[in-house]
């Protein structure tokens, strides 16, 4: 399963990334820059950004990336990078993409995930390789 | 006292119209933004929970909060003071001085908690027993050697374990009482310095990874194999200290998981990987959900139970306004 992520400078959710055994796309960093349209279904990991909980939390550059429609409509769950320190903010932006694409948060990790975090994605993105084989055909 | 004072040599006027590192103005929109004072938290509510505390735990938590003072006291007024002369840029050094002020607050908010729940005399007995325990004042003592030292990149070192390690034996106790619905307001308040301390730890550890970039590969060495050593010294400290405060009420194995939990954060602050494995780090869950309502809800991955598998809440939607 494609994973495609946001990272900024302080590199955390790449390093993430970099740990996985699917294969990965990174958003380009400045949001001038042109998006990519996807043209697979996949996952999406992005970190929570912002100073309160009504403003800012999704980076511009995944709100870019899912203004494309083609990209809404091959996106299959999402994966929000964060720290419990934020509270009821941890993983927001993940919420609300959940919310306004209508796919499930599959998971959480904080920072550059903790020990087992990669492994226990790797194995949820294969399962969701073979559960949604049948239909690629 | 012969120890010369460091401060910045030269000084040119701040633009904050030329930025050199967007991590600055983004981390000191951050920190503005969380501005807060403990005046706002209505503490007073929390009287009739405190007196439904025994002795013991009343004792215990008003010395934990006298630990936490103690840290707080430092970072504000050595810490991040410390690290202004090594700033790269002259906006890191305005947010040095924004984190310096914001220790101050939380170690104020402390004595807040203290008037409002206790007396005089119980205070001032609480802050004798932070000046006579031993590892307490170990812990303060490691910390500041660093800080005295002459080496710009460890200092950031110890000061990121401050912010997101030497804290969290202290900050398990009021997030404890809160999992139990007791001292809730208490508990709000520490809340919002865990947020403050992750800003803190997140921003002094990346300048720290700016740093590394900067030194050969000989030095980044160097400074990994310091960084482990101290973390393991103060660690070992904090396993005492733990025990000090929490075997009267059973608490240390618990406090113990959250003590690695943390220690593993606070290393990936510093660019490193997590040392210590999920066995011991499984915090109860309780004591992360009182942390973070959405922490406990990421052991359940594609399995279709638990919350974290239930579509997000409409009202969550207004961030932005991202039209399709």
């Amino acid at each position: 399963m494609l994973v495609v992520y946001y990272s900024s400078p302080s590199e955390y959710t790449h390093r993430f990334a970099a740990k996985l055994h699917h294969p990965v796309r990174r958003l380009p960093l400045l949001t001038k820059d042109e998006m990519p349209v996807v043209d697979e279904p996949f996952v999406l990991i992005t970190p929570t950004y912002g100073a309160g909980p009504h403003r800012g939390s999704v980076p511009k550059q995944v709100i870019k990336f899912l203004n494309i429609k083609a990209n809404r409509e091959r996106l299959r769950g999402v994966i929000g990078a964060g720290n419990t320190n934020f509270g009821e903010n941890y993983c927001r932006a993940a919420d609300i993409v959940s919310a306004k694409c209508g796919v499930p948060v599959l998971y959480r990790f904080e920072l550059l995930g903790m020990p087992g975090d990669a492994e226990n994605v790797d194995k949820g993105l294969d399962e969701l390789c073979q559960a949604s084989a049948p239909h690629a055909t | 006292m012969t120890e010369k004072l460091s401060l910045v040599s030269h000084v040119d006027a701040i633009n904050w119209n030329r930025i050199q590192d967007d991590v600055d103005l983004e981390v000191w929109d951050r920190l503005t933004a969380n501005f807060w004072l403990p005046e706002k938290v209505p503490l007073s509510n929390d009287v009739p929970s405190w007196s439904t505390l025994t002795e013991e735990e009343k004792t215990l938590t008003m010395r934990v909060f006298t630990g936490l003072t103690l840290l707080d006291t430092i970072q504000g007024t050595v810490g991040a003071v410390s690290l202004i002369p090594d700033a790269l840029t002259p906006h890191e050094e305005a947010v040095y001085t924004n984190i310096a002020f914001m220790e101050s607050v939380h170690a104020k908010s402390y004595s807040s908690i203290f008037s409002t729940l206790s007396s005089t005399k119980e205070i001032d007995e609480a802050f004798r027993w932070s000046t006579e325990n031993q590892n307490l004042q170990r812990k303060a003592e490691i910390i500041l050697s660093y800080y005295h030292g002459d080496d710009p990149l460890k200092r950031k070192v110890a000061s990121t374990l401050l912010e997101s390690f030497l804290f969290y034996s202290g900050f398990y106790l009021p997030m404890y009482w809160s999992s139990r619905a007791k001292l809730t307001n208490t508990a709000d308040l520490i809340r919002l310095i865990i947020r403050d301390e992750a800003v803190h730890g997140y921003y002094i550890g990346y300048k720290y990874q700016r740093g590394l970039e900067q030194v050969d590969e000989a030095r980044r060495e160097e400074l990994k194999e310091y960084t482990f050593n101290l973390l393991f010294e103060l660690y070992e400290n904090e396993v005492q200290y733990t025990h000090d405060l929490y075997d009267g009420v059973g608490l240390s194995e618990d406090v113990k998981k959250f003590l690695h939990y943390n220690a593993n954060k606070a290393l990936m602050n510093l660019g490193y990987e997590p040392m210590f494995p999920r066995e011991v780090t499984d915090v109860h869950p309780a004591i992360l959900s009182a942390l973070s309502p959405n922490s406990d809800e990421n052991h359940d991955f594609f399995s279709g139970s638990g919350s974290s598998y239930v579509i997000g809440k409409a009202e969550n939607t207004e961030d932005e306004d991202w039209n399709f």
